[in-house]
């Protein structure tokens, strides 16, 4: 079993501890049990399981730190992969930017493990496969799709007291559901801690209206346009900006955030008043452990309120430097929003364009973060609050700084992917051509 | 390597925001525990333990991969080293056909009572999941080899050479990028050791020992007073090559406007150009946007023809296995079925080949035991084929596999994956200054940059490294804020010349992305310099 307690954990590290010689030694610990499948063209392809559990162990001497890893947990294989991370730490030249170990912390207990979740077994997982194929094949539709579930933990220790640990469940689905004559196409996907909340019917339903409904799409002009971003759209694009709320890139001068003449654009009224965005560990819609692998606390952290950035990440060694306390980025991010449901949003629009989700989104400029993506299984075009017709899917050029300048309303938040994100209404979203994928 | 790994471990991915996580790809060993290798009568003997395990459970046919995963990374940033770590994986992965479904297990237990039971496992899969499979695999006829093995030609083994000569190596070219003023520059190297053995019941047992490798950098010029920052990436290429790329001769240089590379890689000659480079990208005009010829050196053209003929040829992806990831392609089988699909101009040919010396993607043998070789994708411009596995041949009518399996490691499922996909070089002889000389409006570019292409390979749009302006057969200056914008199938019939093989040069991907879950495979792409007509070039400059 690759799930072990706290105190199993713990015992294992103290064990590791007890058999260092260097100046200083951080262990990491962690474990995973899990499985998958995979279906395509309605049928299953392929489909694992796997489980496996790893200890690191870092070596310090001086500023000198050498790393190793095994995956062996008798006392013999322990005490050589700790000889062989201090042999490799007195080859290494030294690292300027070493910091001295963290003692002992407080954490937070987030909650992140769910009892149901790490008990699905492959036919479980099956039969959760099954009632998404259901739904393709009574519709006449063919289905890809991919189902995951994991169990893991993680537990540090250092040679100064430090200890923290931490289990979690996860479960994601996704699935692409396309007509026989491949001119429409849906998708979904959705992420969750916790069993019941993961509905592999209900979802499969939403992916095959959206094939069925993007059929016969329309070519309209590209341009700039108002759009409504569902929450897994304007997920991918957030995702790319939050990369760049590094405090040392923006110091350096290699960033968005990087102020004209030096310095970073903390303080600055750089979105729309409507854009508040936090991370907290506790969430319990979005939780996560409480703790990075510095062993540096993970608090609530305001990172955008009212448009004005807060928060830039700081590591441990910049945060030195600057006089600062560190500050880890959380990617479980809380976007604040408002209560009107998807569909109400669609009705308050005038003209616009629905879009499910992006694809393929790289940057374009690091300077501006100009982004360039397509939209991708079902975009639509909204006239006097209704849904008219699917259209062809665009290519944009965007930038997710400049799109969370023209906010115009935001719905509620949903969890997508890592974190919690509402669907928006965004003015002037730049597309610049057409594209004939479906 | 992994693609997360890599982004991780190379420092050129998401920085600071990226936890280490390096139990994720491996155990990290002596460097030079990584140069033995386990002994092939023993591998022999453990992989007729899961063939005979698999039989007698009821497999109609089984492989097992028993692979070591050798990775090895260096990386600087300006006068530190960020990071050096040699990591190792080893274990055994075993596929079977039960009941005319594939099931697979793995194990990182090398012995003979977890390689049979490992065995057992895929049997029980591949018979659980045939009760809602549709049809059953038809599985393409391969003969078995005997005991054979295949080596890539390598002339230093890169794991043999000191760490110390390669940390020295890139704080030189951090020295220098800094000396000809960079603000800042990362550098690394990474090299990567396959050693494969696979066994199937055709009766192979097949040993190849693959190596890699992949020195790169990344040089930032900032201008504070402007707020501005250029960067310039390295013009090398990852190749399927020892320690040997490193030493380049006269020979290997490609004179020009910027000095190019071929086969061989001078770092610190190109450094100091990138410095130089970045400077210049500071004060360069922003690009006016338009129609352009465009006039792509093959060190940028190897990531369009990756993306835009690659792609769309892989069989899976025509099939719909890809549907819910990488997506799926525009070259249907009845546009190959027509023999008249005109995919490009009559200039471009495309041949994939699994042996080209120094490649991504050689190997004598695929990772289900099939001979590689070399055949036409696109011919005088029309569609002729795909990139195909064993049980996908018989659906374009072949009737043994391409060769194009691969898995990332032991313990991921092998399936359909790119070979090396190449232009071929124009007949006629034509160098890049005559192609130049040609042009009366134009855009000639170097190096691969940003680049999105749609889930049906239709619509994309690429940058690059480096943008010269041809005005009336003559280059006149830098650009900035270039990208261009196109349909595959019009971009490849604009293509109106291409030069002749002495320009002929290797550009590749070192983690290219496919499947649920995710696997990274290296693959190859040649060219030389060729030209397209009237291509739509968009300004990306914005104001925030």
């Amino acid at each position: 079993m690759a799930i072990l307690s706290k105190e199993e954990a713990q015992a294992i590290l103290k064990k590791v501890l007890s058999f260092s010689k260097a100046d200083s030694c951080e262990l990491s610990l962690n474990g995973s049990d899990g499985g998958n499948i995979r279906y395509a063209r309605n049928a299953v392809s392929t489909a694992g399981q796997i489980s496996k559990m790893s200890l690191a162990v870092s070596s310090t001497f001086g500023k000198k730190t050498g790393m190793a890893t095994i995956n062996e947990f008798d006392d013999e294989s322990l005490k050589k992969v700790v000889a062989r991370s201090e042999e490799l730490a007195k080859l290494a030249p030294e690292n300027p930017e070493f910091m001295p170990l963290l003692g002992p912390q407080q954490y937070a207990d987030a909650p992140t493990f769910n009892a149901k979740t790490a008990a699905i077994t492959p036919d479980s997982r099956a039969e959760m496969v099954g009632k998404s194929l259901q739904v393709s094949k009574a519709a006449k539709l063919e289905a890809a799709g991919f189902l995951e579930n994991s169990t893991w933990f993680n537990a540090i220790m250092n040679s100064k007291n430090l200890f923290a640990y931490n289990k979690s469940t996860d479960i994601s689905f996704s699935v692409t559901v396309r007509n026989q004559e491949g001119t429409g196409s849906g998708y979904i996907e959705q992420r969750f801690n916790d069993l019941d909340k993961m509905d592999t019917l209900a979802l499969s339903k939403i992916a095959a209206s959206k094939a069925t409904g993007s059929a016969g799409a329309k070519a309209i002009e590209p341009g700039k346009y108002t759009v409504i971003l569902e929450p897994l759209a304007a997920s991918d694009m957030l995702g790319n900006m939050f990369r760049g709320f590094d405090a040392r890139s923006a110091d350096e001068g290699r960033s968005f955030m990087s102020k004209k003449g030096g310095g970073t654009r903390i303080g600055e009224q750089l979105f729309s008043e409507n854009v508040n965005i936090y991370s907290d560990p506790m969430n319990p819609d979005v939780p996560t452990a409480a703790w990075n692998n510095d062993g540096v606390p993970i608090n609530k952290t305001q990172w955008i309120e009212n448009g004005v950035v807060k928060n830039l990440s700081y590591s441990r060694y910049w945060a030195e430097q600057k006089g600062v306390k560190p500050l880890p980025f959380n990617r479980s991010i809380v976007m604040e929003g408002g209560t009107q449901s998807l569909e109400e949003l669609i009705k308050s629009t005038e003209k616009g364009i629905l879009v499910t989700r992006f694809w393929y989104i790289r940057s374009v400029d690091p300077q501006t973060l100009l982004l360039t993506g397509l939209t991708r299984d079902g975009t639509f075009y909204i006239e006097n609050g209704e849904i008219k017709f699917p259209v062809k899917n665009f290519r944009f050029n965007e930038s997710p700084v400049i799109m969370l300048n023209n906010v115009e309303a935001l719905g509620k938040p949903v969890r997508t992917g890592n974190g919690m994100i509402p669907p928006m209404k965004i003015r002037d979203f730049t597309f610049t051509s057409l594209s004939d994928a479906i | 390597m992994k693609r997360k790994d890599f982004l991780y471990l190379s420092g050129l991915g998401m920085g600071a925001l990226m936890l280490p996580d390096l139990s994720a790809f491996g155990n990290t060993i002596d460097p030079l525990q990584a140069l033995e290798s386990v002994d092939v009568k023993i591998k022999k003997e453990l992989a007729d333990v899961a063939l005979n395990a698999a039989r007698s459970k009821g497999a109609s046919y089984a492989d097992i991969r028993i692979g070591r995963y050798l990775n090895q990374f260096v990386s600087t940033r300006e006068k530190r080293v960020q990071g050096i770590a040699n990591t190792e994986s080893y274990g055994v992965g075993v596929r079977v056909l039960a009941d005319g479904c594939w099931g697979f297990a793995a194990t990182n237990k090398v012995t003979r009572d977890d390689i049979a039971k490992a065995a057992e496992q895929a049997v029980a899969v591949a018979k659980a999941n045939a009760k809602i499979q549709g049809e059953p695999v038809q599985l393409a006829p391969q003969k078995g080899f005997g005991e054979v093995s295949w080596k890539t030609p390598i002339e230093i083994n890169a794991f043999e050479v000191p760490v110390k000569e390669k940390v020295d190596l890139l704080l030189n070219v951090n020295d220098i990028a800094l000396q000809n003023g960079a603000s800042f520059v990362n550098s690394v190297i990474f090299a990567v050791n396959e050693q494969k053995y696979f066994a199937s019941t055709d009766g192979s047992y097949i040993d190849q020992d693959v190596h890699r490798i992949y020195p790169t950098f990344n040089v930032t010029r900032i201008d504070r007073e402007s707020g501005k920052f250029k960067t310039r990436n390295s013009l090398s290429s990852p190749m399927g090559m020892g320690y040997e790329y490193l030493t380049a001769r006269p020979q290997d240089k490609v004179s020009g406007i910027v000095t190019r590379y071929k086969g061989r890689y001078d770092m610190l000659e190109d450094v100091k150009a990138a410095a130089l480079n970045a400077s210049e990208k500071i004060k360069a005009k922003s690009v006016e946007p338009g129609k352009y010829d465009l006039v792509l050196d093959p060190s940028h053209l190897w990531l369009t023809i990756h993306e835009s003929v690659g792609h769309p040829t892989e069989l899976d992806r025509v099939l719909g296995y890809e549907a819910n990831y990488a997506g799926t392609s525009f070259l249907t089988l009845d546009k190959w079925r027509s023999k008249n699909f005109k995919f490009g101009s009559d200039k471009v040919n495309v041949v994939a080949d699994k042996l080209q010396p120094g490649s991504l993607g050689a190997v004598g043998y695929d990772d289900e035991g099939v001979k590689c070789g070399k055949w036409d994708i696109i011919k005088d411009g029309v569609l002729v084929n795909y990139q195909a596995i064993r049980d996908q041949a018989h659906i374009i009518g072949l009737k043994e596999s391409q060769g194009c399996c691969y898995s990332q490691g032991w313990d991921d499922v092998q399936f359909q994956r790119m070979p090396n996909i190449s232009l071929q070089a124009g007949k006629e002889k034509l160098s890049v200054d005559d192609m130049i000389k040609n042009v009366e409006k134009g855009i000639y570019i170097i190096g691969d940059g940003s680049f999105s292409i749609d889930q049906q390979r239709y619509n994309f749009q690429f940058g690059g490294q480096l943008f010269y302006e041809i005005k009336e057969g003559k280059i006149v200056g830098m650009l900035n804020d270039v990208s261009y914008q196109s349909n595959t199938q019009e971009f490849w019939n604009s293509c109106t010349a291409v030069c002749d093989q002495s320009d002929y040069r290797l550009g590749g991907s070192f983690n290219d992305g496919k499947g649920q879950p995710s696997q990274s495979s290296a693959v190859s792409h040649g060219s030389a310099t060729t030209r397209f007509n009237g291509v739509n070039v968009i300004n990306t400059a914005r104001k925030i």
